[in-house]
């Protein structure tokens, strides 16, 4: 007889959960191996506290009364309620502080699509440690851990969060136009940006072309020469940041694996400066994403710069084994 | 003559770029666009039966317009071509809207009987008004923004037909030429939506073949007008 389970949500049968144990483990090997030490938060907070960390926007997240008619949710992603157990748990710890999780978070989904409700993310925290050293401590994690689960042909994008912001307040651009502007950006809707672009009173044809020109470079380090040509405050100070995080790479060694992306703009609100996303050649899908969050935790009350990255696990898992496949093709 | 079958490579990186290629009312269209980036869509035209073209360089799948943004958005196509109504009723596709192409210009309109009232009286008397179309999630989000009530019914088949037998009182569909309208008695009382071809693209490939994307993206940029 089958009893249904809600849609988005899935039974994890034994040989998945042993490969997943597995891909588990191989990531807080490496999380531990860098010092990253292992926390578990609550599934269920207080709204009103992860409300504090909620950017421009903010996820969908499931929220409940409670017996005692306190409004909870289930948390949306893992970064918020560790910024939360920093404010709170570490009020006084010197930093810097590094941690690392494994755990299932939750979001709303439409009902129509294959969307999850529930995915299980792995990633890490540094806390108290600024860029550009904070950045590529942490996309040398990134890069190790990929590496370790077998992901070699990986590519991480690195691009900056508060490139768009500075660039419409240098440009006038404010109110509504910039919300929009700031949403055609963050889906990459290239023909709906220079509709809204076109709609800017007073935009003379240099910012316009640098708003329309920007979000296509992406690439090696020539990509920074070229946004640097476009010229303007924000464009320069976005291209130094940059420029510094990827020199940093380069010494480390992790820079070949990265490709700079000035058209790179995450959903999430609360990023500042770098924001990263991690992909594989052999899945359509992002595997995660990461990057600076200088103001989060500040929001919890104890103000220090920080970044980190999450990985969906079961898209980790897919991209395994669909480079599997394509090693098999090959041989 | 049996078609040429074509493997389509599943691997990614390295292979041909795969370049969803909408059948139906923008498939000529799309073929001239082809043309002249100097692809040789010959075979194409006469041949309705294969699905998956290698033509220079490029794998050509075909498909129906609004299975487009389904293969862009998984990465089995790199690229896509289809038509902004198709965009716009899948908005939670995330795929990269990159291009608008140009062609296939039409609208997306309300229309209602002509000379006839009824859209105006059922809103006013009942507070809500019936409207029958292919496109229901277009439809829900634009009486949402212009503060109505509709109940959308969802049809396959012509749309035209669900206010000439009172289905509905008016419908939301795309109008090329208005013609259609006029000939079932029709006219367009409100424009929601200008539409056109669009090229859109997968977001990992966007980023990982941003070379082979972006030359592709230049060939195929309509000339200024």
């Amino acid at each position: 007889m089958i009893h249904p389970i809600p849609p988005g949500t899935r039974d994890i049968l034994p040989d998945e959960m042993r490969e997943l144990r597995e891909l588990q483990a191989t990531l807080l090997d490496v999380f531990e191996r860098y010092g990253y030490g292992q926390v578990a938060t609550p599934t269920l907070e207080y709204d009103e506290v992860l409300q504090r960390g909620e950017g421009r926007g903010g996820i969908g997240a499931y929220r409940f009364f409670d017996e005692r008619g306190d409004l909870l949710a289930l948390r949306s992603d893992m970064t918020i309620p560790i910024a939360r157990l920093v404010a709170s748990r570490f009020a006084e710890a010197e930093p810097p502080l590094r941690f690392c999780y494994v755990g299932n978070a939750y979001r709303v989904i439409r009902p129509q699509r294959a969307q999850v409700r529930q995915f299980m993310h792995a990633g890490i925290e540094l806390v108290g440690s600024a860029a550009p050293e904070g950045t590529v401590e942490v996309l040398e994690v990134l890069s190790a851990s990929l590496d370790a689960v077998g992901l070699n042909r990986a590519v991480l994008g690195l691009g900056d969060a508060d490139l768009y912001r500075q660039l419409l307040a240098e440009l006038g651009v404010d109110g509504e136009a910039r919300g929009r502007i700031l949403d055609r950006l963050a889906e990459h809707n290239l023909v709906g940006l220079e509709g809204e672009v076109d709609e800017i009173d007073g935009l003379d044809a240099h910012g316009r072309e640098t708003l329309l020109r920007l979000p296509g470079l992406r690439g090696g380090a020539e990509v920074l020469d070229q946004a640097r040509e476009l010229g303007g405050a924000a464009v320069e100070r976005a291209a130094q940041r940059l420029q510094a995080t990827y020199d940093l790479l380069v010494e480390r060694g992790v820079a070949e694996r990265v490709q700079l992306d000035l058209g790179l703009l995450r959903d999430l609100g609360y990023y500042t400066g770098a924001i990263v996303e991690i992909y594989d050649p052999a899945l359509g899908h992002i595997l995660g994403g990461g990057g600076r969050y200088d103001d989060l935790i500040g929001g919890f009350g104890r103000p220090m710069p920080a970044a980190g990255f999450g990985l969906y696990l079961e898209r980790l898992h897919l991209a395994q084994m669909e480079e599997e496949r394509v090693a098999q093709e090959d041989r | 003559m049996t078609p040429p079958t074509v493997e389509a490579p599943r691997r990614r990186l390295g292979g041909p770029l795969k370049l969803a290629i909408p059948r139906g009312a923008l498939w000529e269209e799309t073929l001239d666009a082809l043309d002249r980036i100097g692809l040789d869509t010959a075979r194409m035209r006469g041949d309705s039966r294969s699905l998956v073209f290698e033509l220079d360089g490029l794998t050509l799948v075909t498909m129906r317009p609004s299975d487009v943004p389904t293969y862009v958005e998984a990465g089995a196509a790199d690229l896509g071509i289809t038509g902004k109504d198709v965009l716009l009723e899948q908005a939670d596709r995330v795929v990269y809207e990159i291009l608008d192409l140009g062609y296939g210009a039409c609208r997306m309109v309300l229309a209602g009987r002509r000379g006839d009232t009824s859209l105006g009286e059922t809103e006013r008397r009942l507070g809500e008004m019936r409207i029958a179309t292919k496109y229901p999630r277009v439809a829900e989000r634009y009486f949402e923004e212009t503060g109505r009530r509709a109940e959308v019914i969802e049809v396959k088949g012509s749309v035209e037909l669900a206010p000439i037998v009172g289905l509905a009182d008016g419908i939301v569909d795309l109008v090329a030429t208005g013609r259609t309208l006029e000939d079932n008695g029709l006219e367009i009382r409100e424009e929601i939506a200008a539409s056109t071809a669009r090229l859109v693209a997968n977001r990992v490939s966007h980023k990982l073949r941003a070379a082979e994307v972006d030359n592709l993206v230049e060939r195929l940029r309509p000339e200024p007008s």
